[in-house]
């Protein structure tokens, strides 16, 4: 019984517990449903997944179960970053304890409930313990707001070597507060609409509709939405690897006001979709982007400045080469901010492009070619938001030597070949026809799907390892299940 | 042992790239099929109410109607280009700087809505003259199918081209309504024309491994018009995918042009799914949407009237 609680609260106890289930979730739900779609179903193995597994897939349906998988996956994903932030940051105990029980009930419910309720039969409990689920996740978001109040004395800095206010107000922790009650409110933009569809049963898929001269104030609600809120989850997560490396000094400064300014100012042109504000809302988001996008600019010339120096420093004059390799021999700590600048090239340079080339280019072809581009940039997104975390997470189990370096250029390789794979597919149109494509399609896709694969591979070797660690009577959970991130914070 | 992985990873790097690179024979052999289903023949669709739309909301079309029972053929196709240009209601020109045939069209009303695009009366493409994709020919005087192609889908044919023909043979393209009811029936919801599930043996979409696609050179191609209609064809079975009122191909093989011109928008509309798209992509409510100059070996129509 002992070796149960003991296990038991680790997992569900301790930060870097929670933090391993919720992987371990997510990567289940990523293996499995991931054979459902692609070349998978190609191959027939989608067919053998849904005989196996005994699920009930109606055609009507596809898209609800989409939208329920999305958001399964989105709230494992924004539990892990409230477990990071309440294991960085100060936080009053009896509401860190109460943040990470409601979040983690919450995100439990919605997963397994949402997809039970989605792919295998529609048992209306099974909806409404979803529901429950995410309620319990904005109630638990709420609460996090209340604990990150940056006004606190408590959390007031005093040290020249991070950015405050004359009085003493934490500006980092504004950001975080910033970030956190920005995506509260932007949840409403989807609770409100999902009520509206889901009384009906009447659901879309945005990158569907996007043509449409016409949307109603719900369907522009629910573009709001999804935009936004992957947008904040990414923000916080620049925030927390922030944290994590101890970002200071003159460009923290720079970048902390830059980030609540961006935040507020990108949230609030999403949220004028839904106001007659509409037909300049995406100049705000523009002006909002701006900032928060130099702050993560900021970050990483910091990151990469202080991994040189510090690789460096036993070389009186070092080289070019010394520099390259001071920059890139940790790759949990370059991977990072390496992924935020390779973001650039598969999501917000192909995003700014196609804006800029929209009538010209991209709504010339069909809209079906189009929807290609929408969900390619945004899954790119995604999964780089997803390596990050595992980089962070890779840190966390104090991977040394080999099996660090091993982990890391897994993580940066890998994906990166998949998502150049995904890019270079969204943007084939532009210099290959139709008829053409299909030897190129098939070496992208063989590109994706060994990246992608791989990568999956990986995290379920570690999942495998953390597994059998948990049988151990010392193993590495049991020292974990006392350490707190705020401890491991680079010096 | 290093450098062996090195160069096993550089090596497959290489085959990726390669056969990326591979330029794909566009006019390979197809294997000729006749299917026995008549290209020329008309199904009636009787007034009444159907479910529409992913939601299956109640909708009634209060007139009958009839449908081409397939969609139109490549020869159907070049049997018009062939009388029309003799005629005159078509014209050899130039579209866009490229050589083309083009017709009057008298154009649609400008709103000045975000995106829209301006469709003036005057000459619009129909088909392009020097696609390497078409699979008709043109000697400068004549057109006519090529080889294994004359009883496939007319494809590489704009909306303009496919309002043309409609026009021409007393007809229209059908209201997006029109072709929904005729692909659905008016008896249940069912996603596709011949019920609830999809598998390859019914309908030409993607990686369906019909006979005529090769999914490592050209991919997927187009079948002959009512090649799903149950019979056997050298080994290879299929089941019928006629709709509730014997339309073959209403899900897959080429995305359908519909007449619907919308206020605010240029966009014309297709249904059907094609033979490039996954199945979910053939299901009855799914919308595609493209300029009405947009070409493509996926595109092709039917009439109705």
């Amino acid at each position: 019984m002992q070796f149960i609680k003991d296990r038991f609260n680790y997992l569900f106890n301790s930060t870097k517990g929670l933090i391993l289930v919720a992987i371990a979730m997510i990567g289940l739900v990523t293996a499995i449903w991931g054979m459902l779609s692609g070349p998978m179903a190609e191959m027939g193995v989608r067919d053998w997944i849904v005989r196996v597994m005994g699920m009930d897939l109606l055609q009507a349906d596809r898209e609800g179960r989409i939208v329920i998988l999305y958001h399964a996956i989105a709230m494992a994903v924004v539990a892990i970053e409230t477990y990071m932030i309440n294991g960085l940051l100060k936080i009053k105990p009896f509401l860190k304890t109460a943040v990470n029980l409601l979040i983690t009930v919450g995100y439990i419910l919605t997963l397994v409930f949402g997809m039970g309720f989605a792919y295998f039969g529609h048992n209306w409990a099974f909806h409404g313990l979803y529901i429950t689920g995410l309620s319990l996740m904005f109630f638990a978001g709420v609460l996090l707001c209340v604990a990150l109040w940056p006004w606190s004395k408590a959390y007031h800095v005093t040290s020249p070597d991070y950015a405050h206010t004359p009085g003493g107000v934490d500006l980092e922790r504004v950001a975080f507060f910033a970030t956190a009650v920005t995506t509260v409110l932007s949840a409403l933009f989807g609770a409100v609409p999902g009520s509206y569809f889901g009384n009906g049963f009447e659901v879309f898929l945005a990158e569907n509709v996007i043509r449409l001269p016409e949307k109603s104030v719900m369907e522009y609600s629910v573009i709001g939405h999804l935009h936004i809120m992957l947008a904040l989850i990414a923000i916080m997560l620049t925030l927390i690897i922030g944290r994590w490396l101890n970002f200071k000094g003159l460009w923290q400064k720079f970048a902390m006001p830059l980030m609540i300014l961006g935040t507020i100012v990108l949230n609030l042109g999403v949220w004028g979709v839904v106001t007659p504000l509409e037909p300049i809302a995406h100049m705000i988001i523009y002006v909002g982007a701006t900032p928060s996008m130099l702050a993560a600019l900021f970050l990483l010339i910091w990151d990469w400045n202080k991994l040189i120096k510090d690789g460096t420093a036993h070389i009186a004059k070092p080289n070019f080469f010394h520099k390259l390799k001071a920059l890139v021999q940790d790759p949990l700590k370059f991977g990072p901010t390496w992924q935020m600048l390779f973001m650039n090239f598969t999501t917000s340079g192909i995003g700014i492009f196609m804006a800029v080339k929209l009538d010209e280019i991209f709504r010339v072809w069909p809209a079906r070619e189009e929807r290609i581009e929408l969900t390619g940039h945004w899954h790119a997104l995604s999964a780089i938001i997803a390596t990050i975390i595992l980089m962070y997470y890779g840190d966390m189990l104090g991977l040394k030597g080999k099996i660090r370096q091993l982990y890391g250029w897994g993580i940066i390789i890998l994906s990166d070949i998949a998502l150049a794979g995904v890019t270079v597919f969204e943007m084939k149109r532009l210099f290959i026809s139709e008829a053409e494509q299909q030897p190129l399609v098939n070496g992208l896709m063989y590109a994706m799907d060994f990246g992608l694969g791989m990568l999956l591979v990986l995290l379920a070797i570690v999942m495998v390892w953390r597994l059998a660690d948990l049988f151990k009577p010392k193993g590495r959970w049991a020292e974990e299940a006392t350490q707190e991130l705020a401890e491991e914070v680079a010096k | 042992m290093k450098s062996k992985i090195q160069s096993l990873s550089l090596l497959t790097l290489m085959v990726f790239l390669i056969s990326g690179c591979r330029a794909v024979d566009l006019h390979a052999p197809i294997p000729v099929i006749e299917t026995g289903i008549d290209s020329n023949g008309w199904a009636k669709i009787p007034a009444g109410t159907f479910l529409s739309g992913q939601a299956a909301q109640v909708t009634s079309i209060e007139y009958d109607y009839e449908m081409m029972v397939t969609d139109v053929t490549t020869n159907q196709y070049t049997d018009y280009l062939n009388t029309s240009l003799a005629s005159g209601s078509v014209k050899t020109g130039q579209f866009g700087g490229k050589k083309a045939i083009t017709v009057f069209y008298p154009g649609d009303k400008f709103h000045g809505i975000k995106h829209e695009e301006k469709i003036d009366p005057g000459e619009w493409i129909i088909i392009p003259l020097e696609d390497p994709a078409s699979h008709f020919t043109f000697d400068g005087k004549k057109f006519a199918s090529l080889a294994g192609y004359g009883n496939h889908p007319m494809t590489n044919v704009t909306w303009f081209g496919a309002w043309a023909y409609c026009a021409a043979q007393n007809g229209r393209l059908p209201t997006e309504l029109e072709w929904e009811k005729a692909a659905r029936g008016s008896e249940d919801a069912r996603p596709f024309p011949w019920g609830e599930d999809i598998s390859r043996e019914r309908a030409n979409f993607y990686a369906s491994r019909d006979p005529f696609e090769d999914m490592s050179t050209y991919g997927s191609r187009t079948s002959p018009v009512g090649f799903y209609n149950g019979q056997t064809y050298a080994g290879y079975p299929t089941l019928s995918n006629a709709s509730p009122y014997g339309l073959y191909d209403m899900a897959g093989n080429v995305w359908q042009w519909t007449g619907n011109v919308y206020e605010g928008m240029h966009y014309r509309f297709m249904r059907g799914g094609s033979k490039d798209v996954y199945d979910m992509d053939l299901r009855v409510w799914v919308r595609n949407n493209a300029t009405p100059t947009y070409f493509s070996p996926g595109v092709g129509f039917r009439c109705s009237r």
